[in-house]
């Protein structure tokens, strides 16, 4: 038998986009750019005793007093290990795209609870993009935008969407159909009946799939390094091609440290807003 | 006048809706045609009309068609063919658009479920249906107080709804429905999720502000006693189709087929309940040595247009007129017996229901009830036999 030229295939679909897209490619790495650039301005312009204050405030607000204290701590000790610009990168990239994967994954999750055929193409899909390994994104990454922080929040959108996407759909999906008649019943557009009824009670849901996501991306921090994404992943990988323990260990602390307090703080918001059908 | 028409309502559930009407002109059974084609037959050739301002039943088994029917009425569910008729427009062929505002402004309904949205106050659920015609937020919150007022819920605006009985979340069911005020109101099951008592009073609640507001209704229920108790006219649905519409009466004593029948017969009490337990007492009565002013100033008194006469020892004498009094009291004559019609329907106090609708129904006076040895004990009126009869099937359950 001879050799299919899978291989070969995906190459000329990636050279042609390479040729024909480059426009695309290009407005799209100004929006990402902006969007990094500008969350990154923004924090390291803020001292950072700052804003360990704020959000020692803001997860008090929203969850409790001793997540508010061990997310204190916490970022004490990033700045303490001189990471805290490193961080500041990482974050960047992690709400970059994590909005990119929920403006994205969110209308992508509606639009699959709403048709069947969206559903049906849509989870092989999903599939396919959560079983591929996360290494993989990184080539059409490269190929198509270079090296940097744009390759890797490329690759790191495609990776946390499908669980955005999931969710959001279930979520939806889940809504009693007594509710949803009644919104009918009263001669709701369908626009009406999704943000005054279907989102709102898919909320929890969603939310649970906006946690994701953000775990995710924190995921993809050190492979998205590779590629010159910058942030605590570098910190890591200068560790591992150096095998300095030290370096590495504390790189790693620092992305634990951020997952735990994102994890956390999301997961408030979620049980907050549940509620009881 | 006739509010809503339906001729010819056919509805199949599946994607070759003409193989199941093939299937049905031949006079295949609903399970065969499940079973050769896939279709489901929801609802198959139905006609009826419900008067404005009446409360039309729609009554039947489980899987006979009810819900279907019931939401083919505002298009929740698309009948594959036939045309209903509301306020001479048919709205099967209505656009969306159209649909729309029909259930905004003219239909509304109510759950069995209840269907309260959770993550909104009693007060944002009862505003919803004018929340999404625009209404400000002052004017559609000022209403919704009002309607939870006349359903007795002020005070609750601000709870939620899981923080309500099951009766109070029903009851904002209904302040939903009322808040757009629409000339009709589609009720499925509304009350089947309540316990005996709680039914009870929500029956007679809906009773009560049916007459004041003066809504068409089409309830849906597959309680018999429910049905006779709020139902003008009744249709007794059997797989998919009508077997028979009527008012309570025509249904307990002309059952079309064994299937009605059968339902009837669980109406027991038609059998048990005799004519003591439903009569009501005979007050006011004239005696024979009264004259006709005497009678004639106790009806004006109720409000009555006849009253019985009795002897001195209460026993029956006849029936007096209100215009037969009147013409009495012209003459200037001081004596009733000439007057009386000694001819009255009567039935014995032990008669049983099941015996006495017959009587009633061929009379337009009342039913006098005596006891063996003649005397008055109680009369019967129409509405009150089966008001009896409804009652009395509560109290047992
Ligand atoms: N969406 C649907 N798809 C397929 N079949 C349906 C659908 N809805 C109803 N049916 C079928 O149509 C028939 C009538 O159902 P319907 O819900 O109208 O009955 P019902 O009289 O309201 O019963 P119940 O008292 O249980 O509510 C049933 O056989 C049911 O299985
Ligand atoms: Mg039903």
């Amino acid at each position: 038998m001879t050799k299919l030229p899978i291989g070969l295939w995906v190459e000329f679909i990636v050279e042609w986009a390479q040729i024909h897209l480059e426009w695309l490619f290009d407005f799209i790495t100004m929006i990402i750019k902006l969007l990094v650039s500008g969350i990154e301005t923004i924090f390291l312009a803020v001292p950072p005793l700052v804003i360990i204050v704020l959000v020692f405030i803001l997860v008090w607000f929203v969850a409790n007093r001793g997540l508010a204290i061990g997310t204190a701590i916490g970022l004490f000790l990033i700045q303490n290990m001189q990471l805290w610009e490193a961080s500041i990168e990482t974050l960047a990239l992690i709400l970059a795209s994590t909005a990119l994967a929920l403006v994205m994954g969110i209308p992508l999750g509606i639009l699959t609870a709403r048709s069947d055929f969206a559903h049906k193409l849509m989870m092989p899909l999903l599939d396919f993009m959560q079983t591929m390994p996360a290494f993989v994104y990184l080539i059409p990454a490269v190929l198509f935008f270079g090296l940097g922080q744009v390759p890797g929040l490329f690759a790191t959108v495609i990776f946390a969407m499908p669980p955005t996407i999931r969710l959001t759909g279930l979520g939806i999906r889940q809504v009693p159909a007594e509710l949803v008649e009644a919104a009918d019943a009263f001669g709701s557009t369908e626009w009406q009946k999704l943000v005054r009824i279907q989102v709102p009670l898919a909320l929890p849901t969603i939310m649970a799939g906006v946690n994701q996501c953000i775990m995710l991306s924190l995921s993809m921090v050190v492979i998205a390094a590779m590629i010159g994404a910058g942030g605590l992943g570098t910190e890591v990988l200068a560790g591992l091609s150096r095998i300095d323990i030290a370096k590495g260990f504390e790189g790693g602390l620092a992305i634990v440290i951020m997952a735990v307090i994102l994890d956390r703080v999301t997961q408030s918001l979620t049980e907050k807003r549940k509620i009881k059908v | 006048m006739s509010k809503i028409i339906v001729k010819n309502l056919v509805k199949i559930f599946g994607d070759h809706p003409e193989k199941a009407i093939k299937l049905l002109k031949k006079g295949y059974s609903k399970n065969k045609i499940l079973e050769e084609s896939n279709q489901t037959v929801g609802i198959y050739d139905i006609n009826f009309s419900v008067n404005e301002g009446e409360v039309f039943v729609l009554m039947g088994l489980s899987g006979c068609g009810k819900s279907t029917l019931l939401r083919c009425i505002n298009r929740l569910i698309e009948p594959t063919s036939g045309t209903i008729t509301i306020d001479g427009e048919d709205i099967t062929t209505a656009a969306p658009q159209a649909v729309r505002e029909m259930r905004r402004k003219k239909i509304s309904m109510v759950f069995q479920g209840f269907a309260l949205f959770p993550h909104r106050t009693v007060l944002d659920n009862v505003a919803y249906g004018l929340e999404i015609q625009g209404i400000t937020i002052e004017e559609r919150r000022k209403k919704a107080a009002q309607v939870l007022e006349t359903v007795g819920l002020k005070g609750w605006e601000n709870s939620m709804p899981q923080q309500l009985s099951g009766g109070m979340q029903q009851r904002v069911g209904l302040a939903r429905a009322l808040a757009n005020n629409p000339d009709i109101l589609l009720m499925d099951e509304a009350f089947s999720a309540l316990d005996p008592l709680i039914r009870k009073s929500m029956q007679d609640e809906l009773l009560s502000l049916h007459n004041t507001l003066n809504k068409t209704i089409i309830f849906v229920t597959h309680d018999l006693d429910e049905a006779l108790k709020i139902g003008d006219h009744i249709a007794l649905m059997n797989n998919g189709t009508i077997v028979q519409i009527g008012t309570a009466e025509d249904i307990l004593t002309n059952p079309a087929d064994d299937y009605v029948e059968k339902f009837v017969e669980d109406v027991d009490r038609t059998k048990v309940l005799t004519a003591e337990g439903v009569m009501k007492s005979p007050d006011p009565v004239v005696f024979l040595r009264d004259g006709p002013r005497v009678a004639l100033r106790l009806m004006r008194e109720h409000g009555i247009s006849s009253i019985f006469v009795v002897t001195r020892e209460r026993k029956l004498a006849g029936i007096l007129l209100a215009e037969d009094a009147l013409q009495a009291v012209k003459e200037h004559k001081e004596d009733i017996k000439g007057i009386i019609i000694s001819d009255v329907p009567k039935v014995g106090v032990d008669t049983p229901v099941i015996d006495i609708i017959p009587v009633i129904a061929d009379t337009k006076f009342p039913v006098a009830v005596t006891r063996e040895d003649d005397k008055l004990a109680g009369i019967l009126v129409k509405g009150s036999v089966l008001a009896g009869m409804v009652r009395r099937g509560n109290n047992i359950d």
